[in-house]
């Protein structure tokens, strides 16, 4: 770890500014990923601004939509009771991600910014093109069991770990972001990218922009949602593959659909076809079978990952029935 | 000693001794000492696997805030101790430290210690040591253990005593299982595991003197850790003290002296002040030793009435390139089942790999998988219940060494577990049973481990209040060595325990061996007994120069303690007052030292504790992932003395057996000779969500062949034939046998 100095900032403005001359400052919250980081030399910011004194833990419904602060908990939002009522799939997310000590220090901005567990990214001497662009991607022909099996390119096969994420690309959330110019949205969906040629850059928010908030617009899913996350042990484990899912039904039939997934992408993978398909259609095991082939069509493994393939469609139907209600 | 003494007073359930300091806080670990002028040393490991270092840049660390030093070959000073020429692969433990840590340039695998950096604060000396620049010539690295099986190796040890435990062995006719009825041949893999106690390996190093040197160190024995600093510094025993009071967990990687260890003596040594040095969590993957990934194949033939006719039984097991380890993966399928026809072949494969170490239920855990495997898979050929099957070759003698058993009570153990798993809810045919969309399956495996003992020697010190203190070099890793101690001697004594001390992980104690292969309660135990009836028997002799007629005949088994006096029990009403009794010492302390040792019973008879281990799982047909459910564990561990900290054992042994199942798995990419699992985020041990209701049944009946406090070891038979219970439940939920560990969800779809 390198020496650093340290700030605290207590307004938006004033953390957006502490940024303003420096790349190599970074934020810090509830420090849960970024300190690994430091430890390991991963990352090395010279100076950090904690932002946790700027009063953005607040969750509101305003104007049709719900307004959570990017300060607020992940166990904060999890419990929090009207998210459990309108969204509960954000809190089924939640909690299926981390352990419970985790949750109750890292933040909803922080765990949209943490970054990818690929043991090469975190390693110095290995390979990594993510943490020195040039070096290699160390996952390529090594250990990828865990790694990307959709929009992954020659410099970059990692995944995005995080839980909440997948559900909140699914149910068309909105990143609001504070910078220098001022206030900027982006789409759940753009907010992160792939790695194409450039896997050091995990998403769109410019080096001395702040996530203030994310938003989520009022649907009708709040009745059949279902988180579905397959891990190797049943806590505190990265998703092999999980799976948001979320259902408007009328009667039997399914009048909306939002799908997504985690752990098969360098981004929370929004399925939007197989979403098309569903619509209008019996809620049933055909139906949702078809949608998952669909789904994993364009999905490619490498050596270690090929199971992904098969557990793939057979995550995405147990989601599909769960949050219908079949199983 | 006799039985009915045991029957008289039995055990009860006693909280932990030093559980109050451990939760508060107070219970002082090897990082923990705070002395005079502490530096902090850092370790920089080596980032290739094979070759030699080039060059090593070390001004920008040198000149970093706080640091006092950058040692590494090309400055360290000379150990004393090390061999000239170490060229032959040597036995682990002994000393001295085979890797010679700063002596040359040589890499002999990835991580080895190769720079230690010594600053005034662990902050200074992690990032000087993030500063040190280091250039290899790398040559060509050989760690992929599949790829290499082949060149497996007989161990030296079996080369020079064809009778040893790793040597080839032969019972009956070799080539009986080619003719057998029934015939099953099956290969199954265990990954390198990591020991990974919650308390990462520390020393605090401080030379007193130029040849007296203190040491504050995680260890399982006092007394070895002694001896092998000694031979390595060359200097007298005595003037090494060794402090381990208190050590958070070792499942084995403290059985021996470590590269990190010499590393910290020889810093305090160069920077003449003392330094403390914790390893880091990935350093714990390479520094200090693992189970060594393993090779089994077995070959089993029976009658189609479940006889067994043969077992062979092959392994090839990892090691290093500089030391030969060995363990005893095929000890059991020697002695567990009446085959009349067995043959083992042990090997080992050097690998440009760190040594492994005996992790809990050492060679033993890692061969069960193998045989109790193998027994599902032939109970299943003939279509038996495995445990018909167990029980129908069932042995009571010793096949291996044709000696009869001290005690065996495994059937009690079949007979128990059957019950409290619900095993008749158990179908033959796999994939029968299920609980909404989850498989339900039953499984089973049994253990056993020697009951081993070796000598162990007691202070005890009386004093006229009655207050019984204890002193012994032993260590106490987590079962609860004092608990059980202090329970020992206030049974001995009918002294209450909460006015019993017994002091524990000093070199400057009476001598005992290692914390290690289930021998404590069997080692200090007698030797806690021995002193609480030498106690006695001054107590008597003093008690017969006031009343010769009470007590003049009276023996220490008839004595007893009761608040201020003691007594004669049952056949007299004879009492004497303690501060009566110590007038006579002019009120000082009396105090006895005893050294107890194994007897000539071990010649005559087999001895071995046995455990038998039920799981009952739920596995998800479409997504492959398995949760254990229920696990019974049912033990024949001779006397139980310290009931709750000895069921703790049974289920910490339980719950490391649910980790070496299912997750655990040191992943390697051979390309650079480097583990990519390292941390506990990608290390996977079981989290509580994945342990489930584990329930203990104890036989709790004494061998008192074994040793004379009955008790038969425990720590080894908690985990020994847990992963294969739940591998053959998850075959009886599934119909697939996974046969390389861990059973991740990937395997099972």
């Amino acid at each position: 770890m390198i020496q650093f100095s340290y700030e605290r900032a207590t307004t938006t403005k004033a953390a957006v500014s502490a940024l303003a001359n420096n790349t190599s400052a970074k934020f810090i919250a509830g420090g849960t990923n970024l300190v690994d980081l430091m430890k390991r030399n991963v990352m090395a910011p010279t100076k950090l601004v904690d932002i946790n004194a700027v009063p953005l833990k607040d969750i509101q419904q305003k104007n049709g939509k719900t307004i959570i602060g990017a300060l607020a908990l992940n166990s904060q939002v999890a419990d929090d009771k009207m998210i459990l009522e309108k969204h509960p799939l954000l809190s089924k997310a939640l909690n299926a991600g981390a352990s419970a000590q985790i949750r109750n220090m890292a933040t909803v901005g922080g765990n949209i910014m943490q970054r990818t567990r690929c043991a090469y990214f975190y390693d110095t001497a290995l390979p990594c093109n993510k943490r020195q662009p040039g070096s290699g991607c160390g996952a390529l022909e090594g250990a990828n069991r865990m790694h990307a099996i959709f929009g992954s390119s020659a410099q970059c096969i990692a995944v995005h770990p995080s839980d909440m994420c997948v559900a909140l690309v699914a149910l068309d959330a909105t990143v609001v972001v504070a910078g220098p110019k001022g206030e900027r949205r982006i789409p759940f969906g753009e907010f992160h990218r792939l790695p194409g040629d450039h896997p050091e850059k995990d998403n769109t928010l410019q080096s001395n922009e702040l996530i203030t908030a994310v938003e989520i617009p009022d649907n009708a899913f709040s009745k059949n949602t279902h988180y579905f996350k397959v891990r190797d042990r049943a806590s505190y484990a990265f998703a092999l593959i999980s799976v948001a899912a979320a259902l408007q039904m009328d009667g039997k039939v399914i009048k909306e659909a939002r799908l997504a997934m985690g752990g098969v992408a360098h981004k929370p993978w929004r399925l939007l076809e197989a979403e098309k398909s569903l619509v209008g259609k019996e809620a049933n095991e055909a139906t949702f079978k078809q949608a998952a082939e669909i789904a994993m069509q364009g999905a490619k493994a490498y050596k270690n990952n090929a199971f992904k393939l098969k557990l793939g469609p057979n995550v995405i139907v147990e989601a599909l029935k769960n949050a219908a209600g079949l199983v | 000693m006799n039985e009915a003494f045991f029957d008289k007073k039995d055990y009860k359930p006693l909280d932990r001794v030093d559980g109050h300091l451990k939760v508060t806080g107070a219970a002082k670990y090897s990082a923990e000492y705070v002395l005079p002028n502490m530096t902090y040393g850092v370790l920089v490991g080596s980032q290739i696997a094979k070759g030699t270092i080039k060059s090593i840049d070390s001004k920008a660390a040198e000149r970093a805030p706080g640091v006092l030093a950058v040692i590494s070959h090309l400055n360290a000073i000379k150990v004393p101790g090390y061999q000239a020429d170490p060229s032959k692969p040597a036995k682990p433990a002994g000393g001295p430290q085979p890797l010679r840590v700063f002596f040359d340039n040589k890499i002999y695998s990835n991580d080895q210690p190769i720079v230690i950096v010594v600053a005034t604060s662990l902050e200074k000396a992690k990032h000087a040591a993030s500063l040190v620049k280091v250039q290899y010539d790398k040559e060509v690295h050989t760690t992929d253990f599949d790829a290499n099986m082949q060149n497996g190796v007989l161990p030296e040890a079996a080369k020079k005593n064809p009778k040893s435990g790793s040597a080839d062995y032969d019972r009956g006719q070799t080539t009986a299982f080619e003719t057998a009825p029934v015939k099953i041949e099956a290969e199954y893999i265990i990954p390198n595991e990591m020991h990974n106690p919650m308390e990462l390996q520390a020393v605090t190093a401080h030379w007193e003197a130029d040849d007296r040197l203190t040491i504050y160190d995680k260890v399982q024995g006092t007394k070895t850790t002694q001896r092998f600093f000694a031979s390595e510094w060359k200097i007298p025993e005595q003037n090494i003290k060794v402090i381990s009071t208190f050590v958070g967990g070792a499942f084995g990687n403290g059985l021996r002296s470590w590269p990190h260890e010499t590393a910290a003596i020889l810093a305090a040594k160069q920077v003449k002040r003392p330094v403390k040095l914790m390893l880091t969590r990935e350093q714990m993957f390479t520094m200090v030793g693992y189970r060594p990934r393993t090779w089994q194949k077995v070959q089993m033939g029976a009658t189609k009435d479940g006889k067994l006719v043969a077992i062979n039984h092959n392994s090839v097991g990892q090691t290093s390139s500089y030391e030969e380890f060995t363990e005893a993966t095929l000890s059991q399928t020697r002695m567990m089942y009446a085959a009349p026809n067995v043959s083992t072949r042990y090997r080992i494969l050097p690998l440009n790999v760190a040594t492994p170490i005996w992790m809990r239920g050492p060679g033993e855990a890692t061969g069960a998988f193998g045989l109790e495997s193998a027994m599902d898979e032939m109970a299943h050929a003939i279509e038996m219940d495995p445990i018909e099957f167990r029980l129908l070759n069932y042995t009571e003698s010793d096949p291996d060494r044709n000696l009869p058993w001290s005690t065996k009570y495994l059937r009690e153990c079949y007979e128990e577990g059957k019950k409290r798993i619900g095993w008749n809810n158990r179908k033959l045919k796999p994939g029968s049973l299920r609980d909404g969309e989850w498989l339900v399956g039953y499984g089973m495996g049994t253990g056993t481990f020697g009951a081993n003992r070796g000598p162990a020697t007691v202070k005890a010190e009386l004093d006229m209040e009655g207050n019984l203190v204890m002193h012994c070099a032993i260590t106490d890793i987590g079962p609860g060595t004092g608990t059980a101690m202090v329970q020992i001697a206030s049974n001995t004594t009918g002294i209450p325990t909460e006015k019993i001390t017994f002091h524990l992980g000093s070199s400057e104690f009476p001598n005992a061996g290692l914390q290690g292969g289930s021998s404590t309660v069997n080692s200090v135990g007698p030797a806690v007994l021995a002193a609480c009836n030498a106690l006695k028997e001054q107590l008597i002799a003093m008690a017969a120069k006031k009343d010769a007629s009470a007590f003049g005949s009276a023996k220490p088994d008839d004595l007893v303690f009761e608040k201020d006096h003691i007594v004669l029990s049952e056949k007299s009403s004879a009492k004497v007052a303690l501060s009566d009794l110590f007038k006579q010492n002019n009120n000082r302390k009396i105090e006895t030292t005893q050294e107890s040792k194994p007897s000539e019973n071990r010649s005559k008879y087999s001895m071995n504790a046995f455990s038998m281990h039920f799981a009952m799982v739920h596995v998800h047909p479409f997504t492959g992932q398995v949760r254990v459910k229920k696990i019974v564990c049912c033990a024949d561990a001779g006397t139980i003395v310290s009931p709750k900290t000895a069921e703790s054992q049974m289920i910490g042994g339980a719950t490391g057996g649910i980790g070496m199942a299912l997750m655990e798995d040191a992943v390697m990419d051979h390309r650079f000779g480097r583990y990519i699992t390292k941390d506990f985020g990608d290390y996977h041990v079981p989290s509580h969500a994945d342990v489930p209701q584990i329930e203990i049944y104890f036989v709790n009946k004494p061998d008192l062949l074994a040793d004379p406090v009955g008790s038969k070891g425990l720590g080894e038979i908690a985990i020994i034939g847990v992963a294969p219970a739940i591998a053959n439940a998850v075959f009886n939920a599934t119909g697939k046998r996974v046969r390389e560990l861990p059973i991740t969800p990937d395997k099972l779809i």
